[in-house]
């Protein structure tokens, strides 16, 4: 059917792309941080500009312990990657296990938050431009936490059934590289809404 | 992952029921059958879109004209604007990358196939949403159907108190939902790009089509995700109260513009650089010349492509920004006028010294070349920030983006059209019609689109149903419709000519234009495998080496 013969190759020659997985999640990566930064755009042109109460520095705590829970996910999705790599998948199985508990810490520690300034401060979407800004720009970075726990909860799964070995670490490492992202924005989130917005 | 691909598909018979035959093309993954399925959905809304312009121009076509309600008409001109940029343009240009980057680069499918059909599919729904929008729209409120607030939505039309119904929920949801279907489909075009090349495929050797489109589709990464920030922010404030763009609350109404426009204006290059694609392609092969200034052109693209996200304000100088601003922006735009020059000089170059085959692809391209010019340089007027002010709002920024759209870009699609038909059917185009359909809409073209920009001179603004007899505007709004018509007549014969020729023309043979990029190496239609083994490359034209052993490209590189 195809009428091209192929030529002699340079047979010397190496042909070795990128892996298309980490290609896409780097583009995706870069999409994400475009819309991310017309939030944290929109979140700083609206510091103090709201009409009415409750601001940000009376109702704010700045939230230390569950930083350090997510900040650290990255930290031990980045061994559990390596683990797999070399093959132990008990370890491997783990840490990651270790890695969705504290995302799921951290979540719940924005749900607290959330809880608190609903009910404690009356601070809702809708109350002033700070709880819109707020709530859009930290729930936009929520649902990636949330979506980022689901899929490393597909993974558990499959790696509780035993399906995850060596041979698919190139794809758990396309994963954990969305983590890292998520990581990486909630650095920014947090020095624009409890360091700069106050 | 291509042997999956190879199972999946052979089974096409000719003699299976149609509902297999629909089933096989619901489902599909294959990136040409997706590539088609994307340019036929763009046609379809293209003759709807059409459609909706030939309202807007009986409307305008003599004063105190009540053909439709002034509400109506508001309904027209946002519908038209959102349809053609969203899903006639993006789709189709999006249909040819599907379709032709995996064959020009030697690979046998796209990078992600299931995401490519889950993007199709999700613009489709956006499509699908928008229309809706003319059903239930209205809501209890009885508010109108369809969105009226123009394709930019400015707010603080898009708030609860100016558009009470759905309508500009329809608006919002349809473009957030396309916009998700462009982002996955840039991504799978940027992954296809780098990691399916074929052995020897090097980044300096991709045809130009891939260069551009790799570009093109960086772009759409970042340009269209502001856009959905900026819709999901107008979401939490109609949906859940938020206050965003709400001025009452001390929200901003400008804010909206920056977002709209930090989309909108690269947007024109998401378009705009398919089409250099195309003319990329098409040029060469008809002037029997390898393409003039290779790397520059690459190099020009990128440069087009990094200024483009800096000159989003030029839309805005009359909103009152201060001086530097708009310095700033009126530079940048600028700007782009230089990398835009180096483009048309080598296009020129291409053909300098070449002997040129004036077949209707040719045409189009030539036309495009200078129309794209003559756009490039109304652009430079507007981009002058007092002559923006006196022109902002006028007939005449109309007359000016349409030169770059239809003039520009539509005319290189119409080329890219008749270039690939025997590739993508099988079957060559009748060439009389299709020089029919060239001159036709040559001149409707230019009696509605070079008239026009004297009624913006002479004050007429954008967006007014109707207007006073008497101010000079009449003959010649008169005139622009009937180019319109032309231009519709002109489209038919286009569609007649794909129907006609897919059953009657004549078959097309794997190279009817002696060309040198992979996808002419093929049957056409190509094979659902594309190639039965991979091919090796070691130049920019792979089958003039083929052609031509005894003096092969590869020699020189």
């Amino acid at each position: 059917m195809s009428a091209i013969t192929t030529r002699l190759p340079e047979t010397s020659v190496p042909w070795k792309l990128p892996y298309r997985g980490k290609v896409g999640m780097t583009c995706l990566i870069f999409a994400e941080s475009a819309i991310f930064t017309i939030f944290v755009v929109a979140y700083l042109f609206y510091v103090g500009k709201s009409l009415s109460g409750p601001t940000p520095q009376e109702v704010l705590e700045t939230p230390i312990f569950y930083t350090i829970c997510l900040l650290s996910s990255s930290v031990t999705i980045h061994f559990a990657g390596k683990l797999l790599e070399r093959g132990r998948r008990g370890a491997f199985l783990l840490l990651w296990l270790l890695t969705i508990t504290l995302g799921a810490l951290f979540l719940y520690g924005t749900g607290q938050e959330w809880h608190r300034l609903i009910h404690e401060h009356g601070l809702t979407i809708s109350t002033n431009l700070f709880g819109t800004t707020y709530y859009s720009l930290v729930g936009l970075h929520a649902s990636h936490v949330t979506a980022g726990l689901v899929m490393l909860g597909i993974v558990l799964l499959f790696g509780l059934a035993g399906r995850v070995g060596p041979e698919q670490s190139s794809r758990v490492e396309v994963l954990s590289l969305y983590w890292h992202f998520v990581d990486a924005v909630w650095v920014v989130v947090f020095t624009v809404v409890y360091i700069v917005g106050r | 992952m291509s042997s999956d691909a190879i199972a999946v598909q052979t089974a096409e018979a000719t003699g299976q029921p149609w509902v297999q035959t629909l089933h096989e093309w619901v489902t599909t993954v294959d990136h040409k059958r997706l590539g088609i399925l994307y340019i036929l959905y763009a046609l379809v809304f293209l003759v709807i879109a059409g459609l909706e312009a030939i309202i807007i121009r009986i409307q305008l076509m003599r004063p105190h004209n009540a053909f439709v309600s002034p509400q109506v008409f508001n309904r027209m001109f946002t519908m038209h604007g959102t349809t053609m940029i969203f899903f006639v343009v993006i789709p189709v240009l999006f249909g040819f990358a599907n379709y032709l980057v995996p064959l020009m680069i030697g690979a046998r499918d796209m990078a992600f196939p299931r995401l490519n059909a889950f993007s199709f599919w999700l613009t489709a729904l956006g499509g699908f949403l928008l229309y809706f929008s003319f059903v239930g729209g209205s809501g209890l409120y009885g508010a109108g159907n369809a969105p009226d607030v123009g394709w930019w939505a400015y707010a603080p039309l898009t708030s609860r108190a100016f558009s009470p119904g759905h309508s500009a929920d329809y608006w919002t949801i349809a473009l957030l939902v396309s916009g998700f279907g462009s982002i996955g489909t840039a991504i799978n075009i940027i992954a296809t790009i780098i990691s399916m090349r074929c052995p020897g495929m090097t980044l300096s050797r991709m045809p130009l089509f891939a260069w551009l489109n790799l570009i093109m589709a960086g772009m759409v990464i970042l340009a269209i995700s502001p856009l959905t920030a900026a819709q999901i922010m107008l979401s939490v404030d109609r949906y859940l109260g938020g206050h965003f763009f709400d001025t009452q609350a001390g929200g901003s109404a400008t804010l909206w513009m920056h977002f709209f426009w930090i989309f909108g204006h690269p947007e024109v290059y998401v378009l705009v650089i398919p089409a250099f694609a195309f003319a990329s392609e098409i040029i060469p092969v008809f002037s029997r010349k390898p393409i003039f200034g290779y790397p520059v052109m690459v190099g020009a693209t990128a440069c087009i492509g990094f200024l483009s996200l800096s000159v989003w304000a030029h839309h805005m100088f009359t909103i009152g920004m201060n001086s530097y601003a708009n310095s700033f922006f009126a530079i940048t735009t600028f700007a782009v006028g230089i990398p835009t020059g180096i483009k048309i000089f080598n296009w020129l170059g291409t053909m300098w010294g070449g002997r040129i085959q004036f077949k209707t692809p040719m045409l189009f391209c030539i036309a495009f070349l200078f129309q794209f010019l003559i756009a490039g340089l109304t652009g430079i007027m507007l981009g002058t920030a007092p002559f923006n002010w006196q022109l902002s709002g006028s007939y005449f920024v109309v007359a000016h983006f349409h030169y770059v759209i239809v003039g520009g870009i539509l005319f290189a699609l119409f080329a890219a059209f008749y270039y690939w038909y025997p590739k993508i059917t099988g079957r060559m185009f009748n060439e009389t019609l299709g020089k029919l359909h060239f001159w036709l809409f040559l001149i409707g073209f230019h009696l509605t689109f070079d008239l026009m920009h004297i009624p913006g001179v002479l004050g007429m603004p954008r967006r007014i149903y109707t207007y006073e007899p008497g101010r000079g505007w009449d003959t010649l709004n008169f005139l622009v419709s009937i180019g319109a018509f032309v231009q519709g007549i002109a489209t038919l014969v286009f569609v007649a000519n794909l129907v006609v020729s897919y059953f009657k023309g004549a078959k097309a043979g794997n190279d009817p234009w002696d060309a040198w990029t992979l996808e002419w190496s093929v049957s056409s239609p190509p094979p659902v495998y594309n190639f039965s083994s991979i091919p090796t490359v070691a130049s920019r034209r792979p089958l003039w080496d083929l052609k031509h052993p005894e003096d092969p490209d590869s020699r020189y590189e």
